[in-house]
């Protein structure tokens, strides 16, 4: 492949448009790379065929010269093995679907293949989303491409790690706590995740449905808000997408001018426990924002330290009611027994480690004599987040924090102890609590130290309720002044 | 917070888990330590437990509309037979 072969979804789009480079192109090359970072192991399952011949498709449309409505016409993209894509395996990472074919396309691959562009394969995850560094995948972790020795994050690991490793351009994975922010961070790629009911869920295999969103990754904010600008908007079959009219998310997002902006400062976000080269990261950030004229304003998110314990309420109650599902019965993986209830016990024994910690601490904090305590607690602590951050809005546009507190830890260094692996999501869980839209953008790395590289660092950005396109403009900014 | 080896058993059959002896211990120990970090919440005062935020949500049509092709479903079960999911026996 060329060189100069466009390296951007919004480029690559506009070249198969003009017919300066094809789609079958564009596959070869994306489908290339794959196979030459397979010790990445970004991909679980690759659509070779079918992604070649909807290539041709979207080749013998341009042809026609009917591509010009075509946002992403050619554009390879690698979807969460989580997310239904027709006819094709959705692992989940889990041994319970290891073997499931989908019968349909979730809404927002539907909309992708609207907008021209291609999934040439299903990504790495922990099992159902569960994790924060790819590793309880039943098949394997994926590794980091800036040190291969150390995660990439998670759960969204392998749709990160295909575009950090150059083999898409963009990618969708889904959040429930920080699951495409954080291997974002980890990774150095731009990782969105969308205000809850901006994007149709239907086809998103559920984990905490009061959480779950799908969201997007690129190389670029123009890219991550291009492939957000496709996916979002209602969808009769997902009650809880919104009918909310969907922006222009991704065209004139230089034209900012960053005086007059206010961008929050939250104390909270600074303390304990953040990695130092980070905390200079965001203040490299603000200072820069500062300097184009934007207004820093201190603000305070009380109860934000609480979100870790929120969330390991609340996600883990919903996971572990979704998650009953898997029986046996209808889909999946079934064991053998001649009698009803041990074929379930059978079943269920399939899960990995971290899925049945996670059953088993939804159920308790739902059972009997505990349910108040935990949950109905979780939940009543979950709207003064929500209250915090509304009252922060009104004061400023944005809230600038780290995105994690530390960068890509090594494998296997926080597999035996989950509250140190939970605690990786401390900045990103508030953000799902509340609802509200969310992007990680790279800012310059850590030093390099000793056997440890330099690693990329995110930075974070939060907004209200459906201000996607404002937080994007604010990305872009920081963007073009974002250290290498 | 401590949880016993009985909380875990009767938690287990809750949630239609086969535990070893091996994985009663492990998971006595880790939720014990994961419900005492959640036992925080604690420290602030009482609130009621509230619904989550939710975006307005318009129903759609309560229309039907069937699944014709029953293929890739018939497909994905372990064992589907004249329309219907078949499973052991329920009741001796």
């Amino acid at each position: 492949m060329s060189s100069d072969h466009p390296r951007t979804a919004a480029t690559l789009g506009r070249a198969v448009r003009a017919g300066e480079t094809s789609a079958a192109n564009a596959v070869e090359d994306a489908l290339a790379r794959a196979s030459e970072s397979e010790d990445l192991h970004a991909f679980l399952s690759l659509r070779e065929e079918p992604a070649r011949r909807e290539a041709a498709a979207v080749d013998r449309r341009v042809a026609a010269g009917d591509a010009d409505e075509l946002p992403l016409a050619g554009v390879p993209v690698a979807v969460k093995d989580n997310i239904a894509v027709a006819g094709g395996l959705t692992t989940c990472g889990s041994r319970l679907l290891a073997s499931y074919v989908s019968p349909f396309d979730a809404t927002a691959i539907a909309r992708l293949r609207e907008a021209g562009a291609i999934v040439i394969g299903k990504t790495n995850l922990d099992e159902f989303a569960m994790g924060s560094s790819t590793e309880n995948s039943a098949f394997g972790p994926s590794r980091n491409p800036h040190d291969p020795t150390r995660v990439p994050g998670g759960s969204s690991g392998g749709s990160v790690v295909a575009v950090a490793a150059g083999c898409v351009p963009v990618a969708l994975g889904s959040e429930t706590g920080g699951s495409v922010r954080q291997p974002a961070a980890f990774c150095g790629t731009v990782g969105v995740k969308p205000t809850y009911g901006r994007v149709s869920r239907y086809g998103l295999v559920a984990f905490g449905s009061s959480l779950d969103q799908i969201g997007t990754v690129g190389t670029t904010v123009e890219d991550a808000a291009l492939v957000l600008s496709v996916i979002a908007g209602s969808d009769p079959h997902d009650a809880t997408s919104s009918p909310e009219p969907v922006a222009d998310l991704a065209s004139g997002l230089d034209d900012l001018d960053p005086a007059g902006i206010r961008i929050g400062w939250p104390a909270e976000y600074f303390g304990e426990g953040l990695d130092p080269a980070i905390l200079a990261a965001c203040e490299s950030a603000r200072d820069q924002l500062a300097a184009a004229g934007a207004e820093i304003v201190q603000v305070s998110l009380p109860h934000s330290p609480y979100g870790i314990a929120v969330y390991y309420t609340v996600a883990i109650a919903e996971a572990s009611s979704n998650l009953a599902r898997y029986d046996g019965v209808r889909y999946g993986f079934r064991a053998d027994s001649s009698e009803l209830s041990s074929m379930y016990l059978k079943t269920r024994a399939a899960f990995g480690a971290e899925l049945k910690r996670r059953i088993m601490l939804g159920t308790y904090v739902l059972s009997a004599g505990y349910y108040e305590a935990f949950y109905g607690k979780g939940t009543a602590v979950r709207t003064k987040i929500r209250a915090d951050f509304e009252g922060a809005f009104e004061r400023v546009d944005a809230i600038l924090t780290p995105t994690t507190p530390t960068p890509a830890f090594p494998i296997g260094e926080k597999a035996d102890d989950p509250l140190a692996m939970y605690l990786n999501d401390i900045y990103t869980v508030s953000a799902n609590l509340a609802g509200i839209p969310a992007i990680s953008i790279p800012w310059g790395r850590t030093p390099a130290d000793g056997d440890r590289p330099a690693l990329p660092i995110g930075v974070q950005l939060m907004g209200p309720d459906f201000s996607e396109r404002r937080l994007f403009e604010i990305a872009r900014f920081l963007e073009r002044e974002a250290p290498a | 917070m401590t949880v016993s080896p009985e909380d875990v058993r009767h938690i287990a059959r809750l949630a239609r888990l086969e535990l070893t002896d091996e994985e009663v211990e492990r998971f006595r120990r880790e939720l014990s330590t994961i419900l005492a970090y959640v036992e925080k919440l604690e420290e602030l005062e009482a609130g009621s437990a509230a619904e989550p935020p939710a975006p307005d949500q318009p129903l759609r049509e309560d229309a039907l509309v069937e699944w014709t092709d029953l293929a890739p479903l018939r497909e994905a079960a372990p064992q589907f037979e004249a329309g219907f999911f078949r499973v052991p026996r329920v009741i001796e």
